[in-house]
């Protein structure tokens, strides 16, 4: 199972489904054949491609539209805040290459502010997989939700072997520890396993939450955790503005908690553009990089 | 200006950096070894532009909108002067900015691009301030045929007409394939050159390999009549490697060192290359 097949599989038990792409075909090369005239190709044109989505959402269809996250979330953004947004209608925004994954592409290919403002658009939802693991496991019930849905897809090949129990707005917990929480959404979930075990080298025990959605947020999970845990931190390929760290800050501040928190983002630039394992090193990301910030902030 | 094999030489040389280019992580090579030849003839014998005069508001400009074709500009700026060559080894390197799409921080690189359908619009903007001012530059704005989808393209051409900039000079880059496949199978474009001129361009077609067509077409431009240019440089995917030319799976590569040797060889008229990197598509 891939995320092709998935979708060809939902496609053949359900009529409403329709695939839409802006010339975006690395995920869904094989599905022309298969289903048709089921799959529109409007070309590099994001802007078409989500007014077209409304109105095919009109008619009683969910389509799952695709398009590399900068161009989809950011080219077309007044479209789906305006046509999709407004109406609350059920369709399905599928960003390629979201935070590092863009690698080398360069700041005009970076989706590093894609939650952010997805999450600004009342009736829309979120959802960050880890991996290609994580988001099959949860890509049915965000497709078969009647709300429209942002999904930062991510094919990476497990971090890994996760829970199969998905439920939107439920956090995933991959460890259990007291020292720290390290609260974690996407690419980063497998560097902060890897800062987890040279934390516990230096006697430092870490719970790690994988947060799947991020709007729907898990509430409860994070609140608890920041109440078990010395040092909450959020791990995140996005801008410092408005995605984790932000939603934990108004979350905290809507219950009236303050707590030791150390967030771990892109602070006010765009990322060296570099092969994946290059940009960690460089960025200060890889689980070394993190488990020796995390090191220094409990020693403050 | 250059003679023909002076050009002809630049632009071989232009074709081996995009090659070399194509490993440890890759490049976009088909759309690189379409405009090469374009490009080494607009900044050897048609633009201002040398990196002494970068400063000079009286110079040309290049706005290269289709970005991903970075690796031809590269190479024809490291053939001309403005950046050293050893510096193309950096590719892809974090201690350089030298990546998939343009940086501005490379000499000679007039803006970032990379997202499509946007210089269209700063070259406007280059293109009436110089207008403003009176100055003679020309603005030169390179635009992929793929990238024709984009709406902001003909929302340009109409602001373009009715601010009558004639000083801005419009390069299709046609080599009638976009990311997956051909243009025409896709969003069919033609008859193009006649949905430039509804839009009020004075419209030239030229073969974009030949330097002496090159030559005739650029050098019939004449600025002052009211009209914005455009010039449909019919080119080919990928070429110079027969082995790569004119596919829909060699967009973007990422190469073996032997089938960089191969393509190398087969660029300096050896055997055809026998490549067997697995295809990929990323947009």
């Amino acid at each position: 199972m891939n995320y092709e097949t998935l979708l060809l599989d939902l496609i053949e038990r359900d009529e409403r489904y329709i695939v839409l792409t802006a010339e975006n075909r690395a995920a869904i090369r094989n599905l022309p054949a298969k289903i048709g005239n089921r799959f529109i190709d409007v070309g590099i044109a994001e802007q078409t491609m989500i007014g077209a989505a409304a109105g095919l959402a009109l008619r009683g269809r969910i389509p799952i539209t695709h398009a590399l996250a900068a161009f989809l979330t950011m080219r077309a953004f007044e479209f789906i805040r305006t046509d999709i947004g407004i109406s609350g209608l059920p369709v399905k925004l599928v960003g390629g290459v979201a935070g590092f994954l863009s690698e080398a592409n360069g700041p005009t290919h970076q989706a590093i502010e894609d939650v952010s403002i997805m999450r600004g658009i009342p009736p829309m939802g979120v959802f960050c997989p880890a991996d290609e693991e994580d988001m099959l496991i949860g890509l049915e019930q965000i497709l078969e939700s009647p709300q429209p849905f942002y999904i930062r897809y991510n094919n990476l090949p497990p971090a890994v072997t996760h829970s199969r129990d998905f439920a939107i707005g439920e956090a995933e917990l991959i460890s259990e520890g007291r020292d720290v929480c390290i609260l974690v959404y996407g690419t980063l979930l497998r560097e902060a396993v890897s800062a987890a075990s040279i934390l516990a080298e230096h006697g430092i025990s870490t719970r790690i939450l994988n947060m799947r959605t991020l709007k729907p947020i898990d509430s409860d999970a994070i609140l608890g955790s920041v109440n078990w845990c010395e040092l909450t931190v959020t791990l995140e390929d996005h801008f410092l503005i408005g995605g984790l760290y932000s939603i934990v800050a108004e979350l905290l501040l809507k219950h009236k908690i303050t707590a030791d928190v150390l967030p771990i983002a892109l602070e006010n630039r765009w990322f060296k553009p570099a092969l994946l394992q290059d940009v960690l090193e460089y960025e200060g990301f890889t689980g070394r990089a993190i488990a020796m910030k995390i090191i220094h902030e409990l020693q403050k | 200006m250059m003679t023909l094999d002076q050009q002809k030489d630049i632009a071989f040389r232009v074709r081996e950096h995009c090659i070399r280019m194509a490993t440890r992580g890759g490049c976009f090579i088909g759309a690189s070894l379409s405009c090469a030849d374009v490009l080494v003839y607009l900044y050897t014998n048609y633009l201002t532009i040398t990196p002494d005069n970068l400063s000079d508001p009286n110079r040309d400009y290049l706005f290269l909108s289709k970005g991903h074709d970075v690796p031809a500009l590269y190479g024809t700026l490291a053939e001309l002067g403005f950046i050293d060559r050893e510096r193309l080894s950096n590719h892809l390197l974090t201690t350089d900015d030298i990546y998939w799409h343009p940086n501005r921080n490379i000499p000679g690189v007039e803006f970032y691009s990379g997202s499509l359908g946007h210089l269209l619009s700063v070259a406007i903007g280059v293109a009436f301030d110089c207008k403003l001012r009176g100055t003679a530059n020309k603005i030169v704005v390179i635009l992929g045929d793929g990238e024709l989808n984009e709406g902001s393209i003909w929302e340009g051409l109409l602001v373009a007409q009715a601010h009558k900039l004639d000083n801005l000079i419009i390069v299709v880059d046609r080599n009638e394939f976009q990311a997956n496949m051909r243009t025409e199978e896709l969003i069919p474009l033609e008859p193009l050159s006649e949905k430039f001129r509804v839009f009020g361009c004075i419209v030239r077609e030229v073969d974009g390999h030949n330097f002496e067509d090159l030559h005739d077409s650029f050098s019939g431009i004449t600025i002052g009549n009211g009209r914005p240019n455009v010039v449909i440089a019919h080119t080919i995917r990928g070429k110079g490697t027969p082995s790569i030319e004119a596919r829909a799976d060699r967009w973007f590569a990422n190469f073996t060192a032997d089938e960089i040797t191969q393509l190398l060889a087969e660029l300096h008229g050896g055997r055809t290359a026998e490549l067997t990197s697995e295809t990929l598509i990323v947009r």
